[in-house]
């Protein structure tokens, strides 16, 4: 399960990457949600998402991992299609969906489904920190807690690509801190991580390279020290600048 | 005719003694009942699950036939019943009519509406907060529904026990297929409507207690088993 620098050993087979999405459009009952996204990432790193509320960055988090049909478009994952990467992927959801079972039971379900061996559920939440609340109810851990087992099962399942949409929205500094190690551990050893957020402390920490969504389309797209030190799009600095739109 | 103060005398001493005519009709009663419930459950649950899951053509209609059944009449049910296990009826060669199998068929067909389509609202309810987690794991209809059914166990519990009420307190579908034989297909409720017609009032009573005891008993153990469960936030 785990490899020789103790981090979550990740599945044989191929990369996913590069990630290939062109003019990606999404309509809903008349409503323009996503217009002309055209982006590629390559292997390895942290891409973070950022931008205001309402500018997509959850439905295009979702388009990606293959939950949301796209109305025109195409996403290619090198040379899968977003539903077929789906079962290579784990997504980590702002609010974490927890089973109504145990700690270890929520990530044993997680390994039983995708064929993995259920014995090693309580190493990976060794990994997080949670070993020592493996059978207590899963619903009645702290926000941070139930945060880091859902990123516990997301990492059981050995993904090529982690997506996580806001997950430290709503958690202190310290069990943000936590949920930020295990992540920024696991990217250093390889695993390709896309995450959605608008926390710009937590995008310098932890993004190599920045997209900027602003109302459904892609404003810039830059290395992480070029977005910060010189966002090119009027949005960008705005947001950067704490400046709200009028 | 007994008074209302000696027929309870008689129905507290029946059922203090143990007398065995009671105990038969009783135990008769809870295998016809839970029998029926649990094969209710294991069609229902299934079945409310796939339509809590699944989008299909005609769906709404099947919606709309289950919560209706939901009210059949017990007559009703076991009319048909008779029609078909009737020596003339399509299904006579089996020579179940009059049985106790005849009633659990009876109480199957009876309580799998309310199973299946209450079970329906309460997986759909939890299949709603589930559903993008579950579409994320890639996991198959059957994973689905089989996790689906076991977090909701212990609402599906409740479900079930709606089912045994309806089932237990039950006369009119047992009577026309059970035939209320002595010893034979003789349960709690078509021999309170017996012994009450007949005037003996202390046995019907002391059924009416029973009968009473074991819903009362049931709801408590569900109840605390809630409760528990809520503890663990499990529901």
């Amino acid at each position: 399960m785990f490899d020789a620098s103790g981090q979550i050993a990740r599945s044989a087979g191929g990369t996913m990457m590069p990630l290939r999405v062109h003019q990606l459009g999404l309509c809903v009952e008349g409503n323009t949600l996503l217009q002309g996204i055209d982006l590629t990432l390559s292997s390895g790193g942290c891409t973070v998402i950022m931008g205001p509320n309402g500018a997509g960055k959850s439905l295009f988090l979702r388009a990606l991992h293959g939950l949301i049909e796209p109305t025109c478009g195409s996403i290619d994952w090198n040379g899968l299609p977003a539903a077929e990467a789906t079962r290579h992927q784990s997504l980590i959801f702002q609010k974490p969906v927890l089973l109504r079972r145990s700690v270890l039971a929520n990530v044993e379900f997680v390994l039983k489904a995708r064929g993995l061996d259920r014995s090693d559920a309580l190493a990976v939440l060794e990994h997080v920190g949670l070993a020592h609340k493996a059978r207590q109810p899963a619903r009645l851990l702290s926000g941070g807690e139930q945060q880091r087992l859902a990123l516990a099962r997301a990492l059981a399942t050995r993904p090529k690509v982690l997506l996580m949409d806001e997950p430290t929205a709503s958690l202190d500094p310290a069990a943000t801190r936590a949920i930020e190690t295990v992540v920024a551990g696991a990217c250093a050893n390889g695993l390709r991580v896309i995450l959605v957020s608008h926390d710009i402390g937590q995008a310098r920490r932890m993004a190599d390279d920045v997209v900027f969504l602003n109302a459904g389309s892609i404003a810039e797209h830059q290395s992480s020290n070029d977005f910060f030190d010189q966002p090119k799009s009027a949005a960008a600095r705005d947001f950067l600048a704490g400046r709200i739109p009028a | 005719m007994q008074s209302i103060g000696e027929a309870f005398s008689i129905a507290i001493a029946l059922v203090l003694s143990g007398d065995s005519d009671l105990l038969a009709i009783v135990f008769l009663s809870l295998y016809v009942s839970v029998t029926a419930t649990l094969i209710a459950c294991l069609l229902g649950f299934p079945l409310g699950a796939l339509v809590a899951t699944r989008r299909f053509r005609g769906r709404g209609v099947l919606l709309v036939v289950m919560n209706a059944l939901m009210g059949l009449p017990p007559v009703v049910v076991g009319l048909l019943v008779y029609l078909h296990l009737s020596r003339a009826g399509p299904l006579g060669f089996l020579g179940l009519l009059y049985t106790p199998t005849a009633m659990i068929i009876a109480q199957t067909i009876l309580i799998m509406p309310i199973v299946a389509a209450l079970s329906r609202q309460v997986l759909e309810d939890l299949h709603g907060e589930y559903a993008e987690q579950f579409r994320s794991l890639s996991l198959t209809p059957i994973q689905t529904i089989q996790a689906l059914v076991w977090d909701g166990r212990f609402a599906l519990l409740t479900v079930a026990l709606a089912g045994f009420g309806r089932a237990v307190a039950e006369v009119g579908a047992v009577m026309i297929v059970g035939g209320n034989i002595d010893h034979l297909t003789r349960v709690m409720t078509t021999a309170i409507a017996l012994e009450t017609s007949k005037g003996n009032l202390g046995l019907a009573l002391g059924l009416g207690i029973v009968l009473m005891v074991i819903a009362l008993g049931v709801n408590a153990a569900v109840h605390g088993l809630r409760l528990t469960a809520r503890r663990h936030a499990y529901v």
